[in-house]
């Protein structure tokens, strides 16, 4: 019994910390391999519908994104509500995607100029009218490829509602 | 006492704080994701020289309108009923030299067989683009049903399954080249002749 009143009145040990940094090291090296810096802001309501036959854009470096959508509400004054295209960080008309694509086609390493891939970022609820002019300007700059980017889910909870 | 002369230690007491700070800034700044979606093709500009005269019941006309109502072959369905459909003229084998075919109804006024088949797909101008994409799910999952059928028949595994692994930056070289043969072959057997006319406008034209 006295032994145990002994220990009592000592002092907890105190808990070693030594390990931390190496923990701490280690979600920083695990966070620090799958981080994608963000390089344009979206200006665009962007809401993507959802598909469950889906494939995965795998190689980020051969993909060429565009953002279609309403604008965001710090810009509705100026671009209306009207869904809009967003290149980069600009706002433009569909005229607009032939050069786009060329341009960031020409930006890209040689080998890889045949393989692009054209990521439609579109909200879902955007019209198709200017989905198509996209369409079609894309296909006069034989940018034929084109992925329309979506959620997972269920594809029939888009007309819901 | 214990220690000999020699460099005295560092302090790595802050090294935790450092550690912290750096993985705060990349906690932030992460966007954990791949994007994914579904793949097209679209129709170069250029007309094919030659006019290939296609046979109507060739032909799945997929007609959605500016409501979402959905017309596919003439009819007026419901868009949970599309990928039945869709498979079901694929599969139709009307001339009978399709051998894998299962369910083929060998219906002559459908089409010939899956290589034939054709699946055009049209749009209004103010057709939602959410409901565009479920038809062309929809659309895509009907090939890709059946392609996984005929797949597990003879591979014993699915054909979503191989592409997934084959399209991987991961597989090595000797496994994608034998997976390429495989996807190749399901590919030939039920290619994907998808095509998206152009819009029509509702009020002219």
């Amino acid at each position: 019994m006295s032994k145990f009143a002994k220990k009592k009145s000592g002092e907890l040990p105190a808990v070693s910390t030594a390990s931390l940094p190496d923990i701490v090291f280690m979600l920083l090296f695990f966070f620090m391999t799958v981080t994608v810096m963000k390089n344009n802001d979206v200006k665009v309501k962007n809401e993507l519908p959802q598909a469950n036959e889906i494939k995965k854009l795998e190689k980020k470096d051969r993909v060429i994104t565009i953002f279609v959508g309403a604008p965001n509400d710090e810009f509705a004054s100026v671009f209306g509500k009207e869904a809009t295209i967003q290149l980069n960080d600009k706002f433009s008309n569909p005229d607009d995607v032939g050069d786009f694509i060329l341009q960031e086609r020409a930006k890209k390493d040689e080998e890889l100029q045949n393989v692009l891939t054209t990521s439609l970022k579109v909200d879902k609820n955007a019209n198709m009218g200017l989905i198509s002019d996209i369409k079609q300007e894309l296909r006069k700059v034989n940018a034929l490829k084109v992925n329309y980017t979506t959620y997972e889910g269920d594809a029939f909870n888009n007309i819901k509602n | 006492m214990a220690r000999r002369a020699g460099a005295p230690e560092v302090n790595a007491g802050s090294m935790a704080d450092i550690a912290f700070l750096l993985l705060i800034f990349f906690l932030v700044t992460t966007t954990i994701e791949t994007d994914a979606g579904l793949d097209r093709m679209l129709p170069p500009i250029e007309p094919p020289e030659d006019d290939v005269v296609i046979k109507q019941k060739n032909i799945f006309q997929v007609n959605i309108n500016k409501n979402g109502q959905l017309l596919a072959d003439g009819e007026l369905i419901e868009l949970k009923d599309l990928r039945g459909k869709a498979m079901a003229f694929l599969e139709n084998n009307g001339d009978g030299s399709c051998t894998y075919c299962g369910a083929g109804k060998k219906d002559a006024s459908s089409s010939d067989n899956p290589t034939k088949a054709i699946i055009s797909l049209k749009n209004d101008r103010e057709t939602k683009y959410g409901t565009y994409i479920t038809v062309q799910n929809e659309l895509v999952g009907a090939y890709n049903d059946l392609r996984n059928r005929e797949s597990e028949r003879l591979y014993k595994r699915s054909y979503t399954d191989m592409e997934a692994e084959y399209s991987k930056q991961e597989t090595e070289a000797s496994v994608k080249e034998k997976l390429k043969e495989k996807l190749t072959r399901i590919k030939e057997m039920i290619p994907q002749k998808l095509s998206e006319a152009e819009t029509t406008s509702s009020s002219s034209n």
